[in-house]
């Protein structure tokens, strides 16, 4: 057995310990030294991250470097890791964005925070902390193969989130910046908790069902094979009873159309790298456990169900690339943008064709990168001009060049630019719609349309036209900001060409997953017999 | 010799990135790289041309695999190149054009700070460009497809400071969106049908699929045409996109990029060729853009904006002969590069005056420059006769082979293609010449600019007279050496096809006709523009005039049907969001705490209260579980 | 004489003590009105005895019994300090409780 997965996920957590363990204090070589020491269990992370990945063979079985403890023995619930391809890759998307996002953060938990934030000797450490913390969550989360532990993981990220949304903001807030953020808060922990609680109970009643037939067990692998094997039989009213329990709870978390208004709240009022550690990250669980759980435990109800949550996912997508055309705040403009990207992830995954779902996955990390660079971008612009407003800004370019084209570039990116990793995704998520829900395909593809216009529209309003008295003399963006825009901008424009690294750990993944449900992909009405390209003719 | 392919397109690419990561210190020499790597791509694309020509016609096509982009399952996408008779005339055309227009900037943009990234977009679109045009399958196409459109964005903005830059750039590229997703919805359609998007595969099995389906990829791969063309509807963005540097819209906007279309659909002959619906409506598409455009090129004042009108035009015949099949894709090509000499040139030439000129864009206030740009006079003159098809020079031969292809529809289908093409043809020749007196003759109506500076015209500096001469001689000649024994329909021949047109009228008639038509428009304009002095301030004009000064209202069209309501619904859309659900949720949140603010009250601190409430539970209690008994 | 009249009696006596119980208000009534339910139902619970014949009622009398003695003696040691520090043995000025 080895270790591998629960160093990983051990690393940021004692991480978590030792920072906020640190001595208090509030001198600058203090707050340095927090500093580094977190970043430097934020790169470890990274590093046995790629570790797996290094040592994941995409054609071995389902779930590798497995390790398992026995907890709850009387519940049969273990502490069970398991690695498979759609684990590891969001797995590696997080320990690669944490150490940015701290690098990003570097400034916000200083004692020069706006007015009203959590003061204290220990904010420092408490931020950097609360970060970590929730790295260690996440990893669990994206690792365990245990239902019950997952649950508690992808509960208890609740808490250090709650805390970095309420306790710390960027510095654009207005006079009543401290109320808005517990509010953003409070509803964020709600909203999540709600959704968390309707899941418990779920959790519970897939254990009654699976343990009045014998298998009393919270083991997912154990469970899905039983499932597809036909050895496990829910009848179908529990199954779509015990599938809305679980997928309402990921449909809040995700967020999906109408269960997204949290996001915007909480995306606005937090500092720029905790949005991007929300809609990057966190979220990221909800749909990465919609592929895995959902479809894993109730393969009939979620075919029950897909054409249901396709249309939901469709109004998402066009929904919200519409309201974030009409943004005046750049961040909750972001924020909208991510909750249409949400859709088509979604869709994906329940289109039930292996582009489809593979796609879901790219779309994942790809959208955590182009959104982090995007976002973080953002950040720094509001944090040189104090505002959120796209009002405030115009002809940045013209002051700070570099800026404005990693702006646009995350802009670019965001719109699904060919070149650039999030259109592979995106055009899969198309094609694997397609394929089997045609019309609702070509409603989607629409998507790409507004996705243009609000990303667009933001750089024009910002970037263009003559420089306002507000905006002159702002400063261009700094080594430090530079070494955190660079490492996302080199990724983007990687995965875009070369995306096989990742296809090809996915793939296996998503194929075991369409084959548990039983559902294979559409096949073309005229096939070509002849591969693609090929060789010289 | 198949290597040289990506090298073909890595020299520019190669030349963007080093540009724009290089930073300032590559200020003072980076165009001449960018420039020396265009070239480069250029003599790449001769060696390899040359290579071709001597190879026997079934051997010229040439495929290279560089890697698998995406494979997942049934889906394979890679990028891997194709070069055949047909993409390497648009290699030529590219880096030739692109070269020197490489060359032309380097005068043109000597004073701009940012001529470094001004370079590195040129070269970028070279690429992207190239990727288009050698890609094997339309997935990789669509790559080169939307990087064009984004060296277009950056380009068109270029001088972002101005907010009209800025915001034409941003029309251009979500117009080119619009078109983008029929080339989405097309590659879809494909991969559904046939399980794969690559070329070839997609055209030897095209003959299985039903026609419905076949006009439904046609009918999305026009849109995408639309919108990369500047084709009615999606015409809009073309006139405003010459915000950009006159080098751009020379290059991008007349000579290259906007005849995307006209590849696209000659590429995909093997479907349009199965789908005649598809090709009805190319046909119209190309028939109506082409007096649309010619009708806004007579009425605009803006140098630069009555040749994007021309432009507009001209792709219509090229789309228009595209969609007649067989019988006329090697004649849209034909036209395609002739156009790309002469309407390079003449912008080019019009980017000179506008040098000399302070900038100024509006032809009234031009007159009588020939005597003081004299290089620039020969040279915009030599374009101006191959544009209106003046006998025996390049315009001539690529346009009448159009018009008898039209006609050759037969029936009054024929007629009215046909006559559409030579009304055309008129109207070209009028508002060319309209631009020539305008500028070139008549009296001086110069007006000094912002600042009260007089124009002081001059003729430009050799790097940008070196261009316009060389394009020159493609305008003049160019028509004339591939007519020559057919041999540029010969070349083509094995990729597009051809079929002999039967013409209704025999070749020299419709020649003649042409003529008759072109020397009307010279002659019209001459009456008005020529005999009397032109007033500095335009006289109101018919309606139809007015309409034309506003793009025939294509603004106002779509402001009214999508701009105005798109923005009323994301305003809506934004209330609902804040107002409708999330308060609904909050409401949610209010009701619970109302209600329980309420069952609160209960609770009275009196003992009797609760003495009596459990008295009442006990006898509730006790009276249901008798009636349960009882029952 | 039929045992089914010591119910009768039993519930009238219970009744009675209810009805005490939320009329009243002074504590020491109310008290005493607890102490008569509790007596209406030992009485009842002998009477239950008698009727089938075991001693089941009777040996769940002396708890009660036990229980009511007890309660007195808590009761009645909180009645005298609110008393002492209100000086009021009215139960309606005892509603600090309430939220």
């Amino acid at each position: 057995m080895s270790y591998l997965l629960s160093a990983t996920c051990a690393v940021p957590a004692v991480g978590a310990v030792v920072t906020a363990a640190l001595p208090a204090g509030t001198g600058e070589a203090r707050r340095r030294t927090t500093k580094a020491v977190a970043l430097g269990f934020s790169v470890a992370t990274l590093g046995l991250a790629a570790a797996i990945a290094a040592s994941f063979q995409p054609g071995g079985a389902r779930y590798q470097l497995t390790e398992s403890y026995s907890w709850i023995r009387s519940f049969g619930i273990d502490f069970s890791l398991g690695a498979d391809g759609i684990g590891t890759v969001l797995a590696l998307l997080t320990a690669v964005l944490v150490p940015l996002v701290m690098l990003a953060g570097w400034h916000d938990a200083d004692p020069s925070a706006p007015e009203g934030t959590f003061e204290s000797k220990r904010r420092t450490q408490g931020f950097f902390a609360l970060i970590l913390a929730v790295e260690a969550m996440v990893l669990v989360s994206f690792l365990a193969t245990d239902v019950f532990v997952f649950y508690v993981f992808f509960e208890a990220m609740l808490i250090p989130m709650y805390f970095l949304i309420g306790g710390f903001g960027d510095r654009a807030g207005g006079p009543d910046s401290a109320r808005q953020r517990s509010y953003a808060a409070v509803k964020f922990l709600l909203y999540n908790l709600l959704g968390g609680l309707v899941m418990l109970a779920a959790v519970i009643g897939l254990y009654v069902v699976a343990s009045d037939q014998g298998l009393a067990t919270f083991s997912l692998p154990a469970l899905t094979d039983a499932i597809s094997s036909g050895k496990l039989v829910i009848d179908p009213t529990a199954q779509r009873a015990l599938f809305l329990g679980f997928f309402f709870a990921f449909a809040v978390k995700a967020p999906l159309w109408p269960l997204h208004t949290w996001l915007p709240k909480a995306m606005g009022e937090s500092t720029a790298g905790t949005a991007v550690l929300i809609t990057a990250v966190v979220d990221k669980v909800g749909t990465f456990a919609m592929l895995r759980f959902c479809l894993g435990l109730f393969p009939d109800a979620s075919k029950t169900f897909a054409p249901a949550i396709l249309v939901l996912s469709l109004i998402g997508i066009v929904y919200g690339a519409l309201v974030a055309i009409g943004q005046k705040d750049i961040k909750r403009l972001v924020a909208y943008a991510s909750i249409s990207h949400f859709g088509f992830i979604i869709m994906g995954i329940f289109a039930m064709t292996s582009q489809g779902q593979s796609g879901a996955t790219l779309y994942m990390v790809n959208h955590g990168i182009s959104t982090a660079a995007w976002m973080l971008v953002a950040g720094f612009l509001i944090s040189r001009r104090g505002s959120r407003l796209i009002a405030d800004y115009g002809g940045v370019q013209k002051v700070a060049p570099v800026l404005a084209g990693t702006f646009l570039i995350g802009g670019l990116a965001t719109l699904s630019l060919p070149g650039l990793a999030p259109f592979v995704s995106e055009f899969l998520v198309l094609v694997g719609t397609f394929t089997r829900y045609p019309v609702i395909g070509i409603i989607a593809t629409f998507g790409i349309v507004l996705a243009a216009l609000y990303s667009l529209m933001l750089y024009q309003r910002t970037m263009t036209g003559p420089v306002k008295a507000s905006v002159t003399g702002m400063p261009d963006l700094k080594a430090r900001e530079l070494a955190v825009v660079a490492p996302l901008v080199a990724l983007t424009v990687l995965l875009g060409v070369y995306p096989q690294p990742l296809t090809r750990m996915v793939d296996p993944a998503v194929n075991d997953t369409l084959s548990q449900i039983h559902r294979t992909d559409p096949a073309p009405a005229h096939p070509v017999a002849a591969t693609t390209g090929g060789e010289q003719k | 010799m198949n290597s040289l392919i990506p090298l073909l397109i890595a020299a520019p690419l190669a030349g963007a990135a080093l540009l724009l990561l290089g930073g300032r210190a590559l200020d003072r020499f980076g165009h001449w790289i960018a420039t020396a790597l265009a070239a480069l791509s250029c003599a790449f694309g001769l060696v390899l041309f040359f290579d071709m020509l001597g190879r026997d016609t079934e051997h010229r096509a040439v495929t290279t695999r560089l890697f698998s982009w995406i494979p997942v399952n049934g889906f394979q996408a890679d990028v891997s190149f194709q070069l055949d008779q047909l993409s390497i005339v648009f290699v030529l055309l590219i880096t030739g054009v692109g070269t020197l227009i490489h060359l032309y900037s380097v005068g043109y943009m000597a004073h701009d700070e940012r001529r470094r990234r001004f370079f590195a977009y040129l070269n970028l679109f070279l690429a992207a460009m190239l990727i288009l045009v050698l890609a094997d399958n339309y997935l990789l196409l669509y790559v080169g497809w939307e990087g064009v459109g984004l060296a277009s964005y950056l380009l068109i903005g270029f001088w972002q400071h101005k907010p009209s830059a800025a915001t034409a750039a941003k029309k251009a590229f979500i117009v080119n969106r619009v078109g983008d997703l029929g080339l989405s919805i097309a590659i879809m359609l494909m991969f559904a049908e046939f399980g794969s998007f690559a070329f070839h595969p997609v055209f030897s099995a095209a003959g299985d699929a039903t026609e419905g389906k076949l006009t439904a990829i046609g009918l999305m791969l026009l849109l995408a045409a639309c919108g990369k063309s500047a084709q009615v509807p999606l015409q809009s963005w073309l006139g405003d996109a010459m915000e950009g540097p006159t080098p751009v819209s020379a290059l991008i906007h007349a000579a290259t990029m906007v005849t995307a279309g006209v590849y696209l659909i000659t590429r995909s002959s093997a479907i349009f060729d199965l789908a005649p619906d598809a090709q009805t409506a190319v046909v119209v598409v190309g028939a109506v853009t082409l007096l649309f455009g010619a009708i806004v090129g007579c009425a605009k004042d803006d140098i630069k904006k009555a040749l994007a009108g021309s432009t507009m035009s001209q792709i219509g015949y090229m789309i228009m002969a595209a969609g007649l099949g067989p019988v006329g894709y090697a004649f849209a090509i034909m036209h395609l590069v002739t156009h790309g000499f002469f309407k390079a040139g003449l912008f080019l030439g019009a980017g000179s005056v506008m040098h000399g000129m302070n900038d100024e864009v509006n032809m009234r206030h031009y007159g009588g420059l020939r005597k003081y740009m004299p290089w620039t006079f020969w040279t915009f003159m030599a374009g101006y006769a191959a544009i209106i098809g003046f006998p025996f020079l390049s315009g001539f031969f690529s346009k009448d082979k159009i018009i008898e292809a039209a006609l050759a529809k037969g029936g009054t289908e024929g007629w009215i293609l046909g006559g559409c093409a030579l009304l055309g043809a008129a109207v070209t020749a009028f508002y060319m010449t309209r631009v020539v007196l305008l500028t070139f003759f008549g009296e001086k109506r110069w007006q000094p600019d912002a600042e009260g500076n007089e124009p002081h015209p001059h003729e430009s500096p050799k790097t940008m007279v070196i261009p316009m001469v060389v394009l020159t001689f493609g305008s003049l000649f160019a028509g004339g050496l591939f007519s020559l024994g057919d041999s540029f329909l010969n070349f083509l021949e094995p990729v597009t096809g051809f079929e002999e047109g039967h013409s209704p009228l025999n070749a020299l008639t419709v020649s003649a006709i042409a003529t008759v038509c072109m020397a009307a428009g010279v002659g019209l304009a001459w009456l008005m523009y020529g005999r009397s002095p032109v007033p500095v301030k335009p006289p109101v004009g018919s309606l139809l005039t007015r309409a034309a000064r506003r793009d025939l209202l294509q603004d106002d069209f779509n402001h009214a049907v999508l701009v105005r309501p798109g923005s009323a619904l994301a305003a809506t859309l934004v209330w609902f969001d804040s107002k409708g659900l999330d308060g609904f949720v909050n409401g949610l949140a209010a009701a619970i705490g109302g209600l329980s603010g309420r069952l609160r009250r209960i609770q009275t601190g009196y003992v009797r209260t609760y003495a009596l409430s459990m008295f009442g539970g006990t006898l509730v209690l006790v009276a249901s579980t008798l009636l349960m008994r009882s029952v | 004489m039929n045992p089914v009249n010591y119910l009768y009696l039993a519930a009238l006596l219970f009744t009675i003590g209810a009805s005490g119980v939320v009329i009243r208000r002074n504590a020491i009534v109310l008290f005493m009105c607890v102490e008569l339910m509790l007596n209406a139902s030992n009485l009842a619970l002998v009477t239950f005895s008698r009727l089938h014949g075991n001693l089941d009622g009777q040996i769940l009398a002396f708890f009660t019994m036990v229980v009511a003695a007890a309660e007195v003696v808590v009761g009645l040691a909180i009645i005298v300090s609110i008393f002492r520090t209100r000086h009021s043995a009215s139960v309606d000025d005892s509603n600090l409780m309430k939220l």
